[in-house]
């Protein structure tokens, strides 16, 4: 084949208590569609905003040698000159601004500043032929529908004059005609343009349809790379390079002590709040004992959050129906307030957007659910809030040296503990914990177990949802396999794989796509 | 050691605009030649300034909720002196029962305006825009154009009088209003008081106290500014009533704004809004008081005002609503909500009265005037930002030393 067109050598990126990106190294030839695949949180991003500047040179550690030459991006300017143009998985297009406006943002048809609109719709217009988008170049870009705005992008991609073009996730929100599509031009632009593309996708039938090489990352560290036509590239063999790891001690040990039925969720369905047609949780039903750790797997996407949610006081969605059963007793919460105090929490994946309030101390953090247990009559009692955060702090283990700091001072691990926290201060029997270990590093996570482990030692239900399989694994009595709104699978941890898992979701998208 | 700095550190914005009210002074006085602190002149500042902390206190809580200002307050001040123009000058009312139908339209005002904001969620830019037009011409509908006045002295004295006025005896040479120092004296006391009994208490129940010797030189600097404050009143006529509203409201909005749930609960709101919802905060019933208390608190300015220029004129309160928001940015407010107290509103309200006190005075033209007035709330929210940034800056640098050390 061609020369090699963009080597990534030794690719390290560190964020504040986490290692992204560890010693990666990929290789691109030239006129190849190049995948790259890895669990939710591997890396594939970050490698990708590393190529294209968005973290720029001087951030992370390694060369970029593209056509040659070694490479110190400062920004996406600098790496879309050299014809890199990166497509997110969440598109960058103004909605209130036309096709033709959107494709040549940034890249205007301009004399001395001024702009010639002709110019711009004829050219818009050229470049809507090649990715076929048959559409009026005027139209406004809120009016056309995900697939088409996907074919903008890459049509705003072509007017610069891409030569390496990067896709993260581009199939993500499309159906599967739409999806189709786009992989066949990818493949025209191979043929016709020699154009190279990088691919990141977890649909791992797109990856064996059109790639010629496949990187699996792991971790932060670039796995292997299975080239087509020389490698096994079935999806088996795909899954067990993005999953397989070694379990040793990651986990803190538990005893068993399962009681009887804590929660009971039965026959949920729940809409989207914007879109009232569709549902983001389909009739799903699940079962929490006391003393019991019960995981939700699946992809990012698969309603695992928005089930959470729309369950805790209907904090998302709307139309929601079906029932809920608290040991034994039908409950309704309608409202967050009457979802904590029935009893549950909710431990969001978002700590900043929407767990803890960033600039504002510990103590007020961890007393926010709660404020009825350090206040009488409505008037708070600051000296026993101290002590509350005081012991509490201990308790997790908190590293700060007071209970005043700022929460935007504490390390990541230490603001997810402040949020655990929280909701432990809210002495709830239920605990839905949304990506408990999202972001915190390894001696964070273990830290973050043994609470849980200690929760469910005091006969409270805990419902784990989390993206890292092994994590599930490792704590889980019993786990729930979510995938496109529904329940599809119910595994006890004995049973449950890693391959098996995936291997459910893999089934039951194939299902779909076929009906 | 190391908690006392973290302290000072944290309540350095705080004590910085305090310090830099007390430079103010010094300064005019020495300027004016000691005529800034003459005892008229102070009862003045008292009188000059009380509707605007009255209206600042109410636009701090607006404020907290997320950084959303009021532009209607000036117009509901001239709305309802209106009113209060027209019930008592006009209709011959009832004094007391006026003054409540008039804090009662206040609340109506707040009522309609967070209603658009908190339920309907329009940005309160927007609704207190229109608010400022509506309720300008609707005070322009009920005085018909015209000036009302003047107020029965009854009304006058809620704002404009003085209590115990005739108190007056000789002592240590000077004409001095007896009750005004002496409540100057215990008030001093009952402050010092609480503050002992609740340090007690706290050593008590084994939680961190203030030791003995700080607490001591808190109080005693605290009661020696009060009684002194107090003693410079009683040299003129004695305690402005007004200030006896400002009081109660001052202490019951500290209270309020730092001991209750509620207050916690805003706070809450405004630095976090997603995440006080999901923590069973009810954030839009919270955002939708503060607009009401605002309508509250801007009628009580608006009484207080009417009775000061003994009138209700439609050109009432223009400008108001930017006396009070200019007010909490000085005295320490976030402009994206969640940071803010009632005292740091005082010092601002307070800079700002004494700087146009002071320049008044002086002579200085009211065209210069506005120049320092703005040029000081840019200088005071500057300070504020830019001290931030020096601090991630070398939070940065910091981190780049250890990296550097690390490789």
């Amino acid at each position: 084949m061609g020369n090699i067109i963009l080597q990534m050598q030794n690719i390290t990126k560190v964020f504040p208590g986490v290692r992204a990106l560890d010693q990666v190294n990929i290789e691109v030839t030239e006129g190849e569609i190049h995948a790259i695949c890895g669990e939710n949180g591997a890396g594939k991003s970050t490698l990708m905003n590393v190529l294209s500047g968005i973290y720029p040179y001087g951030t992370y550690e390694g060369d970029i040698i593209y056509q040659g030459q070694e490479c110190r991006f400062h920004n996406i300017k600098d790496s879309e000159h050299k014809g890199i143009v990166i497509i997110h998985q969440e598109l960058a297009l103004v909605p209130y601004l036309s096709i033709a406006e959107n494709m040549f943002l940034g890249n205007e048809r301009a004399t001395v500043g001024v702009v010639d609109w002709d110019l711009t719709n004829q050219k818009a217009a050229e470049y809507m032929g090649i990715v076929g988008l048959r559409e009026n170049p005027r139209t406004l870009i809120k009016d056309i529908g995900m697939g088409k705005q996907q074919l903008v992008e890459i049509a705003k991609a072509l007017a610069k004059d891409v030569k390496l073009l990067i896709l993260d996730e581009p199939t993500s929100s499309l159906n599967e005609g739409d999806a189709k599509n786009l992989l066949d031009l990818l493949l025209k632009f191979k043929l016709e343009k020699g154009i190279t593309s990088i691919l990141i996708s977890h649909k791992l039938n797109e990856l064996a349809y059109c790639a010629d090489k496949i990187t699996v990352i792991r971790d932060g560290h670039s796995i292997e790379t299975l080239v087509k036509g020389k490698d096994d590239i079935s999806e088996a063999r795909i899954i067990k390079g993005m999953v397989g790891r070694e379990m040793t001690h990651r986990f803190p040990p538990r005893e068993h002590m399962i009681g009887d039925v804590a929660f009971e969720i039965r026959n949920w369905t729940a809409y989207h709040p914007l879109y009232s047609d569709r549902k983001v949780v389909d009739n799903a039903s699940m079962v929490i004992h006391r003393g019991e750790v019960v995981g939700i797997a699946g992809l990012i996407g698969a309603g695992r959050t928005e089930l959470a949610m729309s369950v805790f006081g209907r904090a998302y969605g709307t139309n929601i129906s079906g029932e809920l059963f608290k040991d034994g007793k039908p409950i309704s919460l309608h409202t967050i307030p009457q979802a904590i105090q029935a009893g549950l929490a909710y431990v969001t994946e978002d700590r900043k957007g929407n767990g803890l309030i960033i600039p504002d101390s510990i103590k007020h953090n961890l007393t926010l659910a709660r404020p009825e247990f350090i206040s009488e009559r409505g008037i708070l009692d600051k000296d026993l809030e101290v002590h509350k955060a005081k012991d509490l702090r201990q308790r997790l283990g908190v590293k700060a040296p007071t209970v005043e700091q700022l929460v935007a001072n504490l390390s990541g691990g230490n603001q997810q503990k402040v949020l655990v926290g929280k909701w432990i201060f809210a002495q709830p029997d239920v605990l839905i914990m949304d990506e408990p270990t999202r972001g915190v590093d390894v001696g964070a996570k273990y830290e973050i177990y043994q609470i849980i482990n200690d929760l469910v030692a005091m006969g409270k239900a805990v419902l784990m949802i989390s993206s890292e399989l092994p994590e599930l694994l490792g704590m889980c009595d019993r786990i729930y396999v979510m995938n496109e709104s529904r329940v599809i699978a119910e595994l006890p941890a004995q049973e449950a794989s890693q391959e098996s898992i995936m291997g459910y979701i893999m089934q039951d998208s194939k299902k779909e796509i076929g009906a | 050691m190391n908690t006392v700095k973290s302290k000072f550190k944290g309540n350095l914005k705080q004590y910085g605009m305090l310090i830099a009210l007390v430079v103010i002074i010094v300064f005019f006085n020495i300027l004016t030649q000691g005529r800034l602190l003459k005892p008229m002149n102070v009862s003045n500042i008292v009188f000059q300034n009380a509707y605007v902390v009255i209206l600042a206190v109410g636009m701090l809580l607006c404020i907290l909720t997320g950084g959303n200002i009021d532009l209607a307050v000036g117009s509901v001040v001239a709305l309802v002196s209106a009113f209060a123009g027209q019930f008592i000058i006009v209709w011959n009312m009832n004094v007391y029962l006026s003054i409540v139908l008039c804090l009662i339209i206040g609340i109506l005002v707040g009522a309609w305006q967070g209603f658009w904001i908190a339920y309907v969620r329009i940005p309160a830019f927007i609704v207190t825009l229109s608010g400022m037009l509506v309720f300008r011409g609707l005070t322009l509908l009920v005085l018909n154009g015209m000036t009302l006045a003047p107020f029965p002295s009854e009304y006058l004295m809620f704002s404009t009088g003085f209590i115990a006025k005739d108190a007056k005896m000789m002592l240590f040479g000077l004409n001095i209003n007896i009750v005004c120092l002496l409540a100057g004296v215990a008030i001093a006391l009952i402050f010092s008081v609480i503050q002992i009994i609740s340090n007690q208490s706290r050593k008590r129940k084994g939680y961190q106290a203030d030791s003995g010797l700080a607490l001591a030189l808190k109080l005693v600097i605290i009661s020696v500014a009060l009684i002194w404050f107090f003693a410079l009143l009683a040299q003129y006529q004695g305690i402005p009533s007004v200030l006896v509203i400002l009081g109660i409201l001052l202490v019951v909005y500290t209270f309020f704004t730092t001991k209750t749930v509620v207050g916690r609960h805003i706070y809450a709101l405004g630095g976090n809004e997603k995440a006080a919802r999901l923590s069973g905060v009810k954030t839009n019933r919270l955002l939708f008081l503060a607009y009401v208390n605002m309508g509250f608190l801007a009628a009580v300015g608006g009484l207080v005002f009417a009775a000061r220029l003994n009138s209700a004129s439609p050109l009432t309160g223009q400008s108001f609503e930017l006396d009070a928001i200019g007010a909490c940015y000085i005295g320490g407010a976030s402009a994206y909500g969640g940071v803010g107290t009632v005292s740091g509103t005082l010092i601002g309200a307070l800079i700002m009265g004494v700087l146009n006190n002071g320049m008044s005075i002086l002579g200085i033209s009211s065209n210069t005037q506005q120049v320092v007035k703005g040029l000081v709330l840019l200088g005071a929210v500057a300070f504020d930002v830019i001290g931030k940034m020096n601090l991630s800056l070398f939070a940065k640098r910091k981190k780049a030393v250890a990296a550097g050390r690390e490789t």
